[in-house]
């Protein structure tokens, strides 16, 4: 099977400053469940963009299912759940409505919804326990559960590929927890692979079964079991 | 006599049922993007294209048609490339429009009463001509919203996970932005340039109060801004009103009344 994400070789750099990322490999097979970590500016969400080919690498490439990361043209492939801070709408929502917002990208441009559209939202809904709270009003929902309601919305689109780009930030410690144990109940049902990037990886920690660690490179990349102790914390990793 | 034996009234209601609907829909999307001022600067862009019409002695509403598509689609292209700030594209457009909208005015003479018509909105400009205009463009941007519709909530709920996912949010932000110049377009001859903003963000605005959901959202505000425009026709009919403030004037009694009926409901419950 094609490997799902592959960064070779790579380096970027901003405009004006100072390369964020240099000699970048990584590679992660289909059904891997991996954290990625590290410092705030320490480069982690500029990898993350650069495998999804949303900005290209001065030096080397990015692939996305055997594919160039910028010219991937299977993008339903991919289910994306960004900050809870950044989520959400000026108008009111349901959770439903949400749901349904993440299956646009497999029905395309003016095809509407069939059935097996619905029930795959149901399904999503269920899969995060929010079936019963289908037709609540967004805002009336605690923020563990508005989280939910994006899972679900990027389960939708029944990903291979699922991205969480700091998901937990902002939640509290026990929703981080109960959101933790659902992404391993998810990659245990679905086999999806998962790419958890995030500033603080404590609660996926157990359950993941890779951990990189990036630091304008990556300084870390193994089983979190055999990260040295006092490297526990990515805000004191260390090149 | 009823309001409906007048010629220029039944024009005045058909273009303002076309308007009624779409601005509301084009401005539930712009407002989900922050976006609830770019109908001004699109606005005084259409001004400029008034004054162009004058000047050349064509029809004005074709011109700020055109002008009004541009601007709009100059506006989300100086944001999108991060070229420029949302505000600052914004106001670039806005202040060159207006801009160049006086100068054109002035070098064609026609600081006249027509030309307030444009701005303040007018139930007596309506010609058959522009009604077939605003209908036909006006079901086609009607048909686009509906079509696209899921997509666009899409963009609206998170733009990043909608990209990354492969949703084309580039084409479809130029797409809306266009929407939006095509409705100003339309809709400047009874409601006028420097209104016309108001009827795309106030109903929706007013409907965000007390609504639960984002379809029952877009349903009310399409209510309010058609009930807005119907109330601000008779009452510049019967008491010799500039339409377009009466039926702003109308859907901000809306919103008053939508705040009202929000805040009783918050101390009920």
């Amino acid at each position: 099977m094609l490997v799902a994400v592959e960064l070779k070789d790579v380096a970027f750099a901003y405009p004006r400053a100072a390369p964020s990322l240099q000699g970048v490999n990584v590679v992660i097979e289909p059904g891997e469940f991996l954290a990625i970590a590290g410092p705030n500016g320490g480069g982690k969400t500029t990898l993350l963009r650069v495998a999804l080919g949303i900005l290209h690498p001065q030096v080397g490439f990015a692939r996305l299912f055997g594919e160039p990361a910028v010219s991937f043209d299977q993008r339903e492939r991919i289910g994306y759940l960004a900050q809870r801070a950044q989520l959400g709408t000026n108008a009111p929502v349901t959770v439903r409505e949400v749901v349904t917002a993440g299956r646009a990208p497999r029905l395309g441009l003016f095809r509407p919804q069939r059935r097996h559209d619905r029930r795959v939202v149901e399904r999503a809904m269920e899969r995060v326990g929010l079936s019963d709270q289908a037709d609540a009003e967004l805002s009336t929902l605690s923020g563990g559960q508005q989280q939910r309601a994006f899972m679900a919305k990027a389960l939708a689109g029944e990903p291979d590929l699922l991205v969480l780009d700091e998901p937990t930030a902002g939640v509290d410690a026990d929703a981080q927890e109960s959101f933790a144990a659902l992404l391993a109940e998810l990659h245990h049902d679905l086999g999806v692979t998962i790419l958890f990037v995030s500033h603080e990886f404590g609660a996926v920690e157990q359950f993941v079964e890779r951990l990189v660690l990036v630091r304008g490179g990556i300084t870390f990349d193994g089983k979190p079991k055999s990260l040295p102790p006092h490297w526990h914390d990515p805000s004191h990793v260390h090149l | 006599m009823s309001i409906f034996d007048a010629d220029f009234m039944r024009l005045a209601f058909a273009t303002g049922a076309v308007v009624g609907m779409l601005a509301p829909l084009v401005g539930f999307f712009l407002v989900q993007r922050g976006m609830s001022l770019i109908g001004d600067g699109i606005g005084h862009v259409a001004f400029a294209g008034v004054a162009f019409g004058y000047l050349l002695g064509i029809s004005p509403v074709a011109t700020a048609l055109v002008a009004s598509v541009v601007g709009a689609v100059t506006i989300e292209v100086l944001r999108s490339r991060h070229r420029a700030a949302g505000d600052q594209a914004l106001a670039l457009v806005f202040y060159t429009g207006i801009a160049a909208g006086v100068v054109i005015v002035s070098a064609a003479g026609a600081l006249n009463a027509n030309l307030f018509a444009f701005l303040f909105g007018s139930i007596l400009t309506v010609t058959r001509s522009d009604l077939v205009l605003v209908v036909v463009l006006g079901i086609i941007g009607l048909g686009l919203i509906a079509g696209l519709y899921r997509p666009l909530v899409a963009i609206a709920l998170d733009e990043e996970a909608a990209r990354v996912s492969g949703v084309p949010v580039a084409a479809l932000n130029v797409l809306l932005a266009g929407l939006a110049g095509v409705t100003v377009a339309l809709s400047m001859r009874i409601v006028g340039i420097l209104l016309i903003a108001a009827l795309m963000v106030l109903p929706v605005i007013a409907a965000n109060r007390v609504a639960r959901s984002m379809r029952s959202t877009i349903t009310l505000s399409v209510a309010l801004g058609l009930v807005s425009v119907f109330t601000g026709l008779t009452l510049a009919y019967y008491a010799d009103l500039a339409a377009g403030g009466a039926i702003v004037l109308t859907a901000a009694g809306f919103f008053v009344l939508a705040s009202a009926v929000a805040s009783v409901r918050s101390a009920l419950t």
